[in-house]
Formats: C-alpha cells, sequence, structure tokens
C-alpha cells in the first residue's frame, strides 16, 4: 500500500530543503523530501505525491529532465518550478514543458506557500473535470480561445492587428486565486519581461500572487475598466478582463516558447 | 642586407629604369650633336682646304706658267710646312706626279684607280669638269692611322696657259693636271673623340647625379613613410594598437598614414569594445554562478525570516528586526537579479516611489559604517516630496555610494555630512542636457572626446583671425561655456559644420545682450537652439524647452567636510576608472552613478573646495515634468 504525501520537495541544497518542509507542515502539509531527481523518482515507486517542488539545477537529472521522466511513468503530479538561475528562459522552459509555476530563488515563505496553495487548488480543479459530466450545468473553467498564446496556465497573449499585444490572466489562474480583493498593475511606459511578474493580485486573505507575463514589452495601455471593476477579470478573463497593452519587444521569438492555445481545444 | 634585398628596393629599380633612360637620351643625342659637330668641323675642314688649294694654285699659277719648277716646289714646300698639312701634290695628265711636299713620290706614277683620281674616273670618259663637293675625299691609310682629308684641284688649261711661249700644252687640252692637298684630320678628330669623351662623363655624370636625387628623394619620400608604414603594420601586426604614425604630411603616403591612424583607433575602439563584451560576457557566467550559488543560501534566509515575521506578528520588537533582514534579503534578491540583468543588459526596473524613502534605505546600509568612523549624519529631508519614477534599488546604490565616498573623504578623523531634499522649481536654463545638435544638414556635432561637466560637447568649426579651429560648447543649456585656446574675432568669424563646412550663424540676428553674433542648431525633434558667440556672454535661447516653463525638480544634495577635490579634478571624477582611492576603488562608482541618473534623466553636478569639503547636487525632474530629452 503506498503512503499519500501531499507535497514532495527535491533540492540539492539541504537548507532549501528544510525551509520548504518547516513551511508546508507548519500550514499543515504532510511533506517529504528528495536530494536528488533520481531519489524522487524512487520515492514514486512507494509513495504518491500531490504536489511537487522541484529544483532546476541539480547534478544528475536537472528539473527539466525530472519533468520528462514524471511524463514518461505517467505520473501526473503538478510540479512547482524553483530555481537560483532565475532567468527568463528557465522560468519560459519550465511553464513549457509543463510545470504549473515557476518561483525564482530566494523566495519567501509567503510566496512559496501562496503557490503552493494555488498547486492544491488546481489539482481540485483537475480532479473535479476528470468527473465533470456534459450535462452539468457549471462550468470548471473557460481554456483559453483558439489563436491565443499562453505561459503555462497563467497568462495569455494575444496578437492584434496593429502589431501590439493584449496579455492578461487565464480564466485557470483566476479560479486557482479565487476572491479577488485588489490588484497592483504596472503604469504605463514601463517595461514587462517574459516569465516576471507583470501583476499582482490580491485574494481576500491579502496573499499576493504574482501574474508572470507571457511576453516582454512596454506598455502602452492600461485596462482601466479592470481596476474599477475587478470582478471583469473572473467574467471575462480573456477579452474584457485583459490587463495591457503592449508593444512587444521580441515577440516572434517569445511566442515561439508559449503554448498555442488552438492545441487546448479537444 | 642581402643583394635581392637591394635590388627588390624601390629606389633601386627607379635608378635602373631612370638611369637606363639617361642612357639611351643622352647617346642619342651625343650621337647626334658629335655627328654634326663631326660634319661642321669637317665642313669647315673642307672649305678650309679648299681656299687653301685655291690659294697654293693661283701662287703657283705665276711660277708655272713661267715654267719655273724651283719656285713652284719652293711655294708648295713653304705652304707644306703649315700644320695639319700632309702632303701637297701636282700630278699631270698621265697621273705623273710632277710636284709633291714628299721627295720621294715625284715622279712616281698614281693609279687612276687611287681615291685621288677616283672621283674623275669613274666614268669610261674622264670628267673634265668636277664639282666642288665631288672634290673631296676622306681615308684612312690604315686603321690606326688618322683620317686624311685629300682635296684635288684640277688645273684647267687657260689662255695664258697655251698662249704661252714654251708651248708645252696645247690648246685642245682642258685639264693640264691636279693638285692635291691632303689634309691630316687627326686634330679634328682628337677634338671628336674629347666630344665623345665628354659626352660619355656628361652621360656618367648625369646619371650619378639623377641617382643620387631619386635615391635621396625617394628615401625621403617613400622609402622613410613606407619604413614607417611597415614597422606600424607590424607594430599592430604584434598586437600594439596604441601606435601612432606621427604626422608624414600631406601627400598619398601621408593619407595613406591618417588613414592607417584612423583605422588603428576603430580596431583598438573595437578591441577594447569587444575585451568590454568579452569581459561582460565571462562576468555574466561569473554572475550566473554567483546567483545560483547565492540565491540558494539566501533562500534560507529569506524562507526561515519571513516564515518568522509571520509567527512573530505579536512581538513588536522582534516583529521590526525580523522586517529589517526580509526587507535586506529581498533587496539581496534584487542586487543578485540586477547582477543577472546587467550580465543580459536588462532595462531599470522604475517604480513610483518617494526618494526620503530611498535615502533612509541607504542612509540605514552605512549607518553603522559612518559611526565607526565618527561621521555625523545630518538629514534635512522635505516632507510631501511628489513621488518619482525610479529604479529604487539602483537608486539606492547612488545614495549608497555618495554616502561612502563622503566618508571616505572625511577619513577618521570625523566630521559632518550633510543630505538634504528639496523640491524646486527650476528653469530650464542650466538643467537641461544638449544630449544631441546636428547642423542644418544633420550631421552630428557632439564630441566624445572633448567632455564638460563629463559630458560630450558640441564641437564647432571656427575661422577668424585667419586661424583655423574648433570651439567646444557646453552640453547645459543655459551656461554656454566655451572650450577654445585663442582669441576669436567677433568682427570676421565663420562658424561651420565640421563636417559638410555648412554655416552655423545666423545672419540677420545678434545676441540681444552683447549684440555679438549667433549660432543656431539643431536639437533633433526640439526645435532650434540658439546663442551667443562671444565668450563673455552666456546668452542662449531654445524655444522648444522654454515654452515648457518652469519644471518641478527634487534636489538631493549630499556634502561633507572632507579633504575635497583638487580643481583640475573636478571635470575627470565621473569618468570611467577615474579614481584616487588606489587598490581600494575600482574607480566606477561615479561613472556608474552619473550614467544611473542620466538614465533617470536627472543630472549630477559636484563642487569643491580643497580641505573644506564636496557638495554633489542631484536634480530628478519629477513625473509631471519633461521625460525624455533625447
Amino acid at each position: 500500500m503506498k503512503k499519500d504525501w501531499d507535497i514532495l520537495v527535491v533540492d540539492d541544497e539541504q537548507v532549501v530543503i528544510d525551509a520548504v518542509v518547516k513551511i508546508c507542515s507548519s500550514e499543515g502539509y504532510t511533506i517529504d523530501s528528495a536530494i536528488d531527481a533520481k531519489e524522487a523518482l524512487q520515492k514514486f515507486a512507494k509513495n504518491n505525491y500531490k504536489l511537487i517542488v522541484c529544483d532546476i539545477m541539480m547534478p544528475g537529472i536537472d528539473g527539466f529532465g525530472f519533468l520528462n521522466e514524471l511524463s514518461e511513468r505517467k505520473i501526473s503530479s503538478p510540479v512547482i518550478m524553483t530555481t537560483g538561475y532565475s532567468t527568463v528562459e528557465n522560468a519560459v522552459k519550465s511553464l513549457y514543458t509543463g510545470a504549473i509555476d515557476f518561483i525564482p530563488k530566494p523566495f519567501t515563505a509567503d510566496e512559496l506557500f501562496n503557490s503552493i496553495l494555488r498547486g492544491m487548488k488546481y489539482i481540485r480543479i483537475q480532479n473535479s473535470l476528470k468527473s465533470y459530466k456534459r450535462d452539468d450545468s457549471e462550468i470548471i473553467y473557460v481554456p483559453c480561445p483558439a489563436k491565443y498564446y499562453r505561459l503555462g496556465y497563467s497568462s495569455w497573449a494575444a496578437e492584434e492587428n496593429t502589431g501590439s499585444i493584449l496579455i492578461g490572466s487565464t480564466d485557470l489562474f483566476i479560479k486557482t486565486i479565487e476572491n479577488i480583493s485588489d490588484l497592483e498593475l504596472f503604469q504605463n511606459d514601463e517595461e514587462v519581461v517574459q516569465g516576471n511578474a507583470c501583476a499582482y493580485i490580491k485574494d481576500k486573505e491579502e496573499r499576493v500572487h504574482p501574474l508572470l507575463s507571457p511576453v516582454s514589452g512596454r506598455i502602452i495601455e492600461v485596462n482601466e475598466d479592470i481596476i474599477k471593476n475587478k470582478s471583469l477579470i473572473e467574467k471575462d478573463p480573456y477579452f474584457e478582463g485583459w490587463f495591457y497593452r503592449l508593444i512587444p519587444s521580441d515577440s516572434e521569438y517569445e511566442l515561439k516558447n508559449l503554448i498555442n492555445c488552438s492545441s487546448d481545444r479537444l | 642586407m642581402k643583394l635581392k634585398d637591394i635590388i627588390s628596393k624601390i629606389s633601386l629599380k627607379l635608378i635602373l629604369a631612370v638611369g637606363a633612360v639617361t642612357i639611351i637620351i643622352i647617346s642619342v643625342y651625343s650621337y647626334f650633336s658629335i655627328k654634326a659637330q663631326g660634319d661642321e668641323l669637317l665642313s669647315q675642314a673642307e672649305v678650309y682646304a679648299n681656299k687653301l688649294s685655291e690659294t697654293i694654285k693661283n701662287s703657283t699659277h705665276l711660277s708655272m706658267l713661267e715654267n719655273k719648277e724651283e719656285q713652284t716646289r719652293y711655294i708648295i714646300n713653304t705652304i707644306a710646312q703649315e700644320p695639319g698639312l700632309r702632303e701637297i701634290r701636282i700630278f699631270n695628265k698621265e697621273g705623273r706626279i710632277i710636284f709633291s711636299s714628299q721627295k720621294d713620290v715625284i715622279g712616281q706614277l698614281v693609279d687612276k684607280n687611287a681615291e685621288a683620281c677616283y672621283a674623275c674616273h669613274t666614268k669610261y670618259e674622264p670628267l673634265a669638269k668636277l664639282p666642288m663637293e665631288e672634290r673631296t675625299r676622306i681615308y684612312q691609310l690604315d686603321t690606326n692611322s688618322p683620317r686624311i682629308l685629300g682635296i684635288i684641284n684640277p688645273i684647267y688649261n687657260e689662255q695664258s696657259c697655251w698662249a704661252a711661249d714654251c708651248h708645252v700644252h696645247p690648246k685642245e687640252q682642258k685639264v693640264l693636271g691636279v693638285l692635291d692637298v691632303q689634309l691630316s684630320l687627326k686634330e679634328l678628330d682628337a677634338q671628336i673623340a674629347s666630344s665623345e669623351f665628354r659626352s660619355i662623363i656628361f652621360a656618367v655624370i648625369a646619371i650619378a647625379l639623377l641617382s643620387l636625387i631619386i635615391g635621396i628623394f625617394v628615401r625621403r619620400w617613400i622609402e622613410k613613410p613606407v619604413n614607417e608604414l611597415v614597422n606600424a603594420t607590424e607594430q599592430v601586426g604584434t598586437g600594439n594598437l596604441n601606435y601612432v604614425i606621427k604626422d608624414l604630411g600631406s601627400d598619398e603616403l601621408g593619407l595613406l598614414a591618417k588613414s592607417f591612424n584612423n583605422m588603428t583607433q576603430k580596431l583598438s575602439e573595437a578591441r577594447i569594445q569587444l575585451f568590454q563584451s568579452d569581459k561582460m560576457a565571462s562576468l555574466g557566467r561569473l554572475a550566473a554562478g554567483i546567483a545560483h550559488e547565492l540565491n540558494n543560501p539566501l533562500t534560507g534566509v529569506l524562507t526561515y525570516s519571513s516564515f518568522l515575521l509571520k509567527r512573530t506578528q505579536n512581538n513588536r520588537e522582534l516583529n521590526e528586526d525580523l522586517k529589517v533582514i526580509v526587507r535586506e534579503t529581498k533587496r539581496s534578491r534584487e542586487i543578485v537579479k540586477s547582477l543577472l540583468d546587467f550580465a543580459r543588459q536588462s532595462v531599470p526596473k522604475k517604480n513610483l516611489v518617494n526618494i526620503n524613502d530611498v535615502i533612509e534605505r541607504a542612509i540605514i546600509v552605512v549607518e553603522n559604517q559612518l559611526s565607526i568612523n565618527h561621521v555625523e549624519l545630518k538629514k534635512n529631508l522635505t516632507k510631501d516630496l511628489p513621488q518619482t519614477t525610479l529604479d529604487s534599488n539602483q537608486m539606492q546604490q547612488v545614495f549608497i555610494n555618495l554616502l561612502v565616498n563622503a566618508s571616505d573623504a572625511i577619513g577618521l578623523k570625523g566630521g559632518t555630512i550633510n543630505i538634504s531634499t528639496d523640491l524646486l522649481k527650476l528653469s530650464p536654463y542650466g538643467i537641461t542636457h544638449i544630449k544631441k545638435a546636428t547642423c542644418p544638414k544633420r550631421h552630428d556635432l557632439m564630441d566624445n572626446e572633448v567632455k564638460i561637466g563629463g559630458m560630450p560637447s558640441i564641437k564647432l568649426k571656427v575661422y577668424s583671425n585667419s586661424k583655423t579651429g574648433f570651439i567646444n560648447l557646453d552640453p547645459l543649456y543655459g551656461r554656454n561655456h566655451h572650450l577654445i585656446n585663442w582669441d576669436l574675432n567677433l568682427k570676421e568669424l565663420r562658424v561651420v559644420c565640421p563636417q559638410c563646412e555648412i554655416s552655423l550663424i545666423e545672419e540677420d540676428k545678434k545676441c540681444p545682450d552683447c549684440n555679438a553674433p549667433v549660432y543656431s542648431l539643431e536639437v533633433p525633434s526640439q526645435g532650434n537652439i540658439e546663442g551667443c558667440l562671444s565668450k563673455e556672454c552666456n546668452w542662449q535661447k531654445w524655444d522648444a524647452v522654454d515654452a515648457d516653463g518652469q519644471k518641478e525638480y527634487i534636489e538631493i544634495k549630499i556634502s561633507d567636510t572632507g579633504c575635497g577635490i583638487p580643481k583640475e579634478n573636478l571635470s575627470k571624477i565621473f569618468e570611467p576608472f577615474y579614481s584616487t582611492k588606489g587598490q581600494k576603488g575600482t574607480g566606477l562608482g561615479l561613472s556608474v552613478i552619473w550614467g544611473i541618473i542620466d538614465n533617470h534623466n536627472g543630472t549630477i553636478k559636484v563642487e569643491s573646495k580643497l580641505n573644506t569639503g564636496t557638495t554633489f547636487t542631484i536634480h530628478l525632474p519629477c513625473p509631471n515634468g519633461r521625460q525624455t530629452l533625447k
């Protein structure tokens, strides 16, 4: 009989493991740890883990290799990636290869915990999707429209005819946050960088959830409507609930690293 | 030097070529001139011989007529004493020599085919009359003997001859005999030979002189500069890109040298850039390594401290301390990230912040060091300053650096640092930085080599007092400082673009303050800027900027009571790698500060008095102010 754990943390630094264990267990999660990807994979033979927090730069198999191993072994536990080498490439590649979130090191207890909370919520949504029947009246979440691009499951980008790009948050990301209480947005003329936070969404419990920007560019318009009416993001995340209009710095290259939403349609 | 090297030299090739041409020219010339000279001499000799022959004929005429053989012989012998005369002889119709200056041949018969007779006796019937030019002949007895000019003079039968009493000559006989005078051409030949010799000497001297002159000039004009160029190429080849060829004049090689210097300078700049980018790349790898290594322990600090912070909400004192740890760890996180960003040349992260908060945070970092050095820090921060858009981490770095510099200037003896903030309304005069100026044809006038106050100046070309030079204008609007090392004559002045020489003087305008000529420059997309050309006057006018009127600036002043900066160093302190700290400093501090302030469209000024102290004044535009001045 396999043992059920909430979280598995994989990191080659003991102090990081200790910190993650401390934070998660204080919040009531059961947490196990592994010092590298090999040990983590061995642990899956004996145990089940709901969520994995994994470092990218590890001796032996790195974080991306670990993601591949998981999908080969048909282990569907979602992965939150962390790394001390927090580059745009790492962030974007993590989310492209299937991680649900990316937290650059060093992170605060809250940043980690909020990400784990979203992860747990994500698991619940995915589970409810499995039991979803067509005649159910309530829609669980609205997938990203065709011709949109998304960064992991958090943000989307849509090209406009004028060459500018609209960006916003996916419905699934909003659903993992629930109850938006406040928004902290960038301003006109500010630069956003792909894979870096471009907005901070606060929930009812004052937890801050960073929205990672899908593309880099200069903001030319901030959607004032979502500041006045925050529920707009929840009601119409893909159209009326957009965040920024950008002049992209290199959309041709950056869009290649995003997931094309047309392939989401099944 | 090997023979091959000598032969392959340009000078030798030139000398050989010119020498060959000289030989040909002189030979041809000499040949014709000597030939002409010889002909001339010969014809003179002919005339002489002819006259002589006529003289002999005439002088012997009487004695012949009277048949006084002794007298005739005497005359002939006497004339034959004349130098150069070889022989005088007379032969009769049969060819027998009747008279001769050489006694032993008298009575001999001359062969009619001999050269003396040939002229008349070639034809079947001997000629009675012989034209003048055919009477002479030149011949040599043997190859070593001198040439001989012979002239025959037929003695015609005359009335006096056949009418004479002796009746020796019948009336029908046309020619009675021939007077043959032979002149030795020894002297003439000697003259021609000496002419030839002179020509050869002349040719040799000419070739030698030409070779010498070619040698000297080739050496001076070609060899020396080429050697210098070769030397320079070798120097550059071995990596010495600082080698500068000294002025080689304005000929083609001089131009080559100039363009060579230009090339090495560009190369050296490119190498510095390459070196810089290489350094940046390795710095980037280093930064990545540091980021990774540092971020793991920082994760420990940040997670634990933020975790503790959450759990100690009730303990105020502990909570405050933990807040500092969390905040500073977050700052470390930003610094590490900025290391990565720096390696990736990322954009500054600007937010709306209160500058006082940034200063307070900077003070916390250096407070300890200041108190160790017995430095008292006096804060005079104006409350309710408007928020400004800036990268608080970068700006904090600026203040930390300035505070540390101030503390270093004070040293260990103790002193005071004053830091104050204020909100000012400033006219654009003396604040706005002209970052780009062009001539009407859009040639860039900015001069990166001559900097005024650490900023590239504006370079104009000036003609005045029959001199040509350059003038460098202060790029700060309203200061109108000139950097020029001779006095301008304002009445006789031309100011032009250094590239296209288009005049930059406003012809129909005069300075309203001092009536001096006025220049006008274009600032791309910001209209024209005008200014007075008099060195004493600082009138300037920039409509596009003046129209905006006074603007709000936040002024930050940091002054210390330290050792001060010598006047001659004040202009250098914002240059990269200028440092007074020797091994301790990297010299990047103030230039980086300048770059950060400039990125925020602000200005930084420094005033200093030796042994009294230094004041840095920063002006940052408020958000409603003009954002970009590019």
